[in-house]
C-alpha cells in the first residue's frame, strides 16, 4: 500500500494511503475519542459526530471515521473548537438518552459514559422533548430500550453481516427527531424472524440492546433452599477472564471453579459432560442414517439460534436436523433423572443453572419440547457476562482464586471432544472421532481432523472411513448457512453431514460473551478485533490437547451412563430425555 | 402471503422484474406499487423482500422515511394543503384546520368512507398562488377559508369511494 504524508498536530507523519483519520491517527499513536465507529468499518456511518476533527481547508468540522486522509492532509485533534465540538456532539446525544446510568447493567462498559468523560460532557445543557420510548423485554433473550439507543447502527449491521442482507432484522424506522433502531414495524423481536442469536448484542455501545437477565432467578432458588447445581459451557472458561481484566485467549477454567462453589452452587458440573453424551447420541444417529437410508445431509442441532432460522426460513428441512437437544439440555434432564436419583434429591427441589456463552439458550430452555416429566431440564440461564457480574457483586477477587476441579462424581468425566464443542469445527470434529471409531473398530490416528478447523464462513472436507468418502461442511452466521440449505434445498447437496453454528465463531463469540472494544483493552495489541475470536478458539483447542481422554466413546461415566441408565445410544430411554422436536413457524406473526 | 390475492402477487413480482436489473431498485419498486395501490403494506414489503433479498427492516425503513410512501390504504381524494412558508403566512393554517374540521379526520388521516386522505405538505413551489391546495393532482390556488366547504361539497358529490 502506498504510503502518503500527513500532519497530525503540526507534526509530519507516514500513513498508508486508504485509511480514515481516525485510523491513521491511531496508527501515529493518537486516540480521537469516537463512538459508532467499530471494527475497521463494519459499522462507519458517521452519525453520532464524535469523532470530529479540523482538517486545514475543509469546511467545518468533519467527521474522522469516515473521512479518508489524503496527501498534505493537516489534521487539527486539540483544538479548541474541535474539543468543544466533540463535547457538544455527545451532549447532544444525551440529552436524548434516559440517563439511568446507575440502574443500567451496561455500567463499566458503556461506551457512551466512557466517551462522556472522554470528551469532558459532565452537565445536561441541552434538556428537551425526548424520541418516544419503545421498551421491549417480550423475548427471554434480548431486551431492546431506544431510551438507551444513538442509533449508531452497529446492530444493523451486525445482524445483516453474520445473517445476510436479506435476513437483517433490525433497521432504521421512520424520520428525523422519531428514528428508532427496530424490526419492522417496531415489533418485538418475538413476534419477528429474529434468531435471538445476540450478536447487537455484543455491538451494542450503550445499554439499548441487553441479554434478559435471570440473575434475580438464581437468587430466588438460593434462597428458598433448592438444591442448584450449575454447569458451564465450553466456550465459558476461554472469555470469563476478560470480565475481569485478563488477556483475551487465557483459559480460566479452575478460578472459574473455585468462583462458582464460592457463590454458593451445590454443585459444579461440566457441560462437556453432556457433550460427550450428545456426540454419542448425535453420532448414533448420523451412523443410522447412513446406514438405513435416512435422510441426508444431517444437521446439528446444538445452537439454538440456527434451529430458529431453520423453523422460520426452512420449514421444509428441518428433518435434516438432529432430532438431539443441545448438551446443556441433555444434562438438565440427566441430573433431574439419573443424577438426583442417584443422590436421593426429589428432582422438584433441584434447580439447574446453565452458564452459557449464548444468550439464544435463555430462550431455548422455555421451548416446550425441553420439558420432561412437567420439569423444566434447566432452570435458569446466565451468559458469561452475568456470571461476571455475579461474580464480582459477591466480593471475590477473581484473579486471586485458586483452580479448582469440577465435582467429580457420577457426571464429572468428559472429553476433549467435548471442549471443542465451543469453537465452529468443534461438534464436527468431535463426532468425527468417535463416527470414525464406530465404523472403523478403531481410533483415527491423528485424533485432531485439522481439516475441519478454521475460521472461515464455509468449510468442506471429506474423510475417508473404510473406504467410504464422508463428506462433511461446516457453516457459521446464517449467511453462510444459507449457502449449505439452499444446495439442500435444490437437491444438489453432496455432503452425510453438516455442522451449523448461529454466531460467526461459534459459541466462543456468542451473544452472551464478554464485550470486545479496544477503549476497555488497552492491554491488547491493536488488531484485537481481527484475533479475538482465534485466541478464545486457541484456549479451548489448547485444553483438548491436555485431557487424556480425546474420544466421547471413551469417557467412562458417559459409559457407566449407558449401562446404568439409558441402555444404548438412541434407544427409547435416550429419545425420551435426549432428544426433541422442531416445527415451521411464520417469522412475522402477531 | 394470505392477505395478497393472487392477481396482486403476480402485479408485485412483475414490478420487481421490472427493475431486475438495476444495483439499487427499491426506491423504484416501491414507487411503482405505491403508485399502483396506494399504499405498501408489511404483506407486500416481505414479497419484495423475498423478491430482492433486501431486508423486510431496510424496506420498511425506506416506506417509513419518505412521507410519498404510505402504510395505509389512502383515500380515493387526496387533500394536500402546503404549508410552506409563503402558504403559511398567507393562512394555510386555517385552511387545513377548516378541512379538518369538515372531514372530520386529523392530517395524515384517510375518512372512515374512504373518499378523503388529508395530508400537510412542505412547500410544493406554488408560493405565487399562496396559500395552494392540491386534490388528487388538480391545483387550487388562492384558497380562502370560505372555499372550503363549496371544495369538500364538490367531491363529495362526485362521490364513489373506491
Amino acid at each position: 500500500m502506498a504510503k502518503i504524508n500527513i500532519k497530525i498536530e503540526g507534526v509530519s507523519y507516514q500513513v498508508e494511503e486508504g485509511l480514515t483519520i481516525l485510523e491513521a491517527a491511531k496508527a501515529c499513536g493518537y486516540e480521537i475519542p469516537s463512538l459508532c465507529a467499530f471494527n475497521h468499518g463494519e459499522c462507519s456511518n458517521g452519525s453520532c459526530r464524535v469523532c470530529l476533527v479540523e482538517v486545514k481547508g475543509a469546511r467545518g468540522l468533519v467527521a474522522s471515521c469516515v473521512y479518508p486522509v489524503n496527501e498534505g492532509m493537516e489534521i487539527t485533534i486539540s483544538s479548541p473548537k474541535a474539543i468543544e465540538a466533540r463535547r457538544a456532539s455527545v451532549e447532544l446525544l444525551l440529552s436524548n438518552h434516559n440517563q439511568h446510568c446507575q440502574q443500567c447493567d451496561k455500567n463499566g462498559k458503556c461506551e457512551l459514559l466512557y466517551v462522556a468523560s472522554a470528551t469532558g460532557a459532565r452537565e445536561n445543557r441541552f434538556v428537551g422533548t425526548k424520541t418516544p420510548v419503545t421498551y421491549d423485554e417480550l423475548t427471554p433473550t434480548i431486551v431492546r430500550d431506544t431510551s438507551k439507543c444513538i442509533l449508531c447502527g452497529r446492530c444493523v449491521a451486525r445482524c445483516q453481516n453474520a445473517h445476510g442482507k436479506d435476513m437483517g432484522i433490525l433497521g432504521f424506522e421512520n424520520r428525523g427527531f422519531n428514528t428508532i433502531v427496530a424490526p419492522a414495524e417496531n415489533r418485538s423481536f418475538i413476534n419477528s424472524p429474529c434468531i435471538m442469536c445476540g450478536q447487537c448484542i455484543n455491538v451494542c455501545p450503550t445499554g439499548a440492546l441487553m441479554e434478559k437477565s435471570e440473575i434475580d432467578r438464581v437468587d430466588a432458588a438460593m434462597k428458598a433452599g433448592k438444591y442448584v447445581v450449575v454447569q458451564t459451557a465450553p466456550a465459558v472458561r476461554a472469555a470469563l477472564g476478560e470480565e475481569f481484566g485478563m488477556k483475551i485467549g487465557t483459559p480460566v477454567t479452575g478460578k472459574m471453579v473455585a468462583a462458582l462453589r464460592r457463590l454458593g452452587f451445590k454443585k459444579v458440573f461440566d457441560t462437556n459432560f453432556a457433550a460427550d453424551l450428545t456426540i454419542m447420541e448425535e453420532g448414533t444417529e448420523l451412523l443410522g442414517r447412513i446406514k438405513n437410508g435416512g435422510t441426508l445431509p444431517m444437521i446439528t442441532s446444538c445452537s439454538p439460534g440456527w434451529v430458529n432460522y431453520a423453523e422460520y426460513n426452512y420449514g421444509d428441512l428441518l428433518d435434516h436436523l438432529s432430532s438431539c437437544k443441545s448438551p446443556h439440555q441433555m444434562f438438565g434432564a440427566i441430573l433431574k433423572t439419573y443424577y438426583a436419583n442417584k443422590i436421593g434429591v426429589d428432582p422438584k427441589d433441584m434447580f439447574v443453572v446453565s452458564i452459557m456463552p449464548c444468550s439464544c439458550k435463555k430462550y431455548e430452555k422455555e421451548r416446550e419440547q425441553m420439558i420432561t416429566n412437567g420439569l423444566a431440564d434447566v432452570d435458569a440461564v446466565l451468559t458469561t457476562r452475568e456470571l461476571g457480574r455475579i461474580i464480582r457483586r459477591s466480593g471475590i477477587n477473581f484473579a486471586k482464586l485458586p483452580d479448582e476441579d469440577f465435582d467429580t462424581d457420577i457426571v464429572h468425566d468428559y472429553s476433549g471432544a467435548g471442549v471443542i464443542f465451543g469453537v465452529t469445527g468443534g461438534v464436527m470434529e468431535a463426532a468425527l472421532r468417535t463416527v470414525y471409531f464406530a465404523l472403523t473398530g478403531k481410533e483415527y490416528q491423528e485424533i485432531a481432523f485439522t481439516a475441519v478447523r478454521g475460521l472461515d464462513g464455509v468449510r468442506e472436507a471429506s474423510i475417508d472411513i473404510n473406504g467410504m468418502a464422508v463428506n462433511v461442511a461446516i457453516a457459521n452466521g446464517m449467511k453462510n448457512a444459507k449457502v449449505l440449505l439452499d444446495e439442500i434445498r435444490a437437491g444438489t447437496s453432496k455432503y452425510h453431514f453438516i455442522e451449523i453454528m448461529g454466531c460467526p465463531g461459534g459459541c466462543i463469540n456468542g451473544g452472551g460473551q464478554p464485550y470486545v472494544r479496544d477503549v476497555f483493552l488497552p492491554n491488547e495489541d491493536d488488531d484485537i478485533m481481527d484475533t479475538y475470536i482465534q485466541k478464545r478458539a486457541n484456549a479451548l483447542y489448547s485444553e483438548d490437547e491436555r485431557q487424556v481422554i480425546r474420544q466421547s466413546h471413551n469417557n467412562p461415566q458417559i459409559k457407566a451412563l449407558y449401562d446404568e441408565f439409558l441402555g444404548e445410544p438412541n434407544s427409547h430411554k435416550a429419545h425420551e430425555l435426549l432428544h426433541t422436536t422442531y416445527g415451521a413457524r411464520e417469522g412475522f406473526n402477531d | 402471503m394470505a392477505h395478497i390475492s393472487e392477481a396482486g402477487v403476480k402485479k408485485i413480482c412483475e414490478i420487481c422484474d421490472r427493475y431486475a436489473d438495476e444495483t439499487t431498485p427499491l426506491m423504484m419498486i416501491l414507487s411503482d406499487i405505491q403508485n399502483e395501490y396506494g399504499y405498501i403494506p408489511l404483506d407486500v414489503q416481505k414479497l419484495v423482500s423475498e423478491k430482492t433479498g433486501i431486508s423486510v427492516a431496510e424496506i420498511y425503513g425506506v416506506v417509513t422515511f419518505y412521507s410519498f410512501f404510505s402504510l395505509e390504504p389512502k383515500g380515493k381524494y387526496v387533500i394536500g394543503c402546503c404549508l410552506g412558508t409563503a402558504c403559511y403566512v398567507k393562512g394555510a393554517q386555517q385552511i387545513i384546520d377548516k378541512f379538518s374540521e369538515i372531514i372530520g379526520i386529523k392530517p395524515g388521516e384517510t375518512s372512515q368512507d374512504g373518499l378523503f386522505t388529508l395530508d400537510a405538505l412542505r412547500c410544493i413551489g406554488a408560493c405565487g398562488i399562496a396559500p395552494a391546495v392540491t386534490i388528487s393532482g388538480k391545483v387550487y390556488p388562492k384558497v380562502t377559508v370560505d372555499m372550503v366547504p363549496e371544495i369538500v361539497k364538490e367531491y363529495r358529490a362526485m362521490g364513489g369511494a373506491n
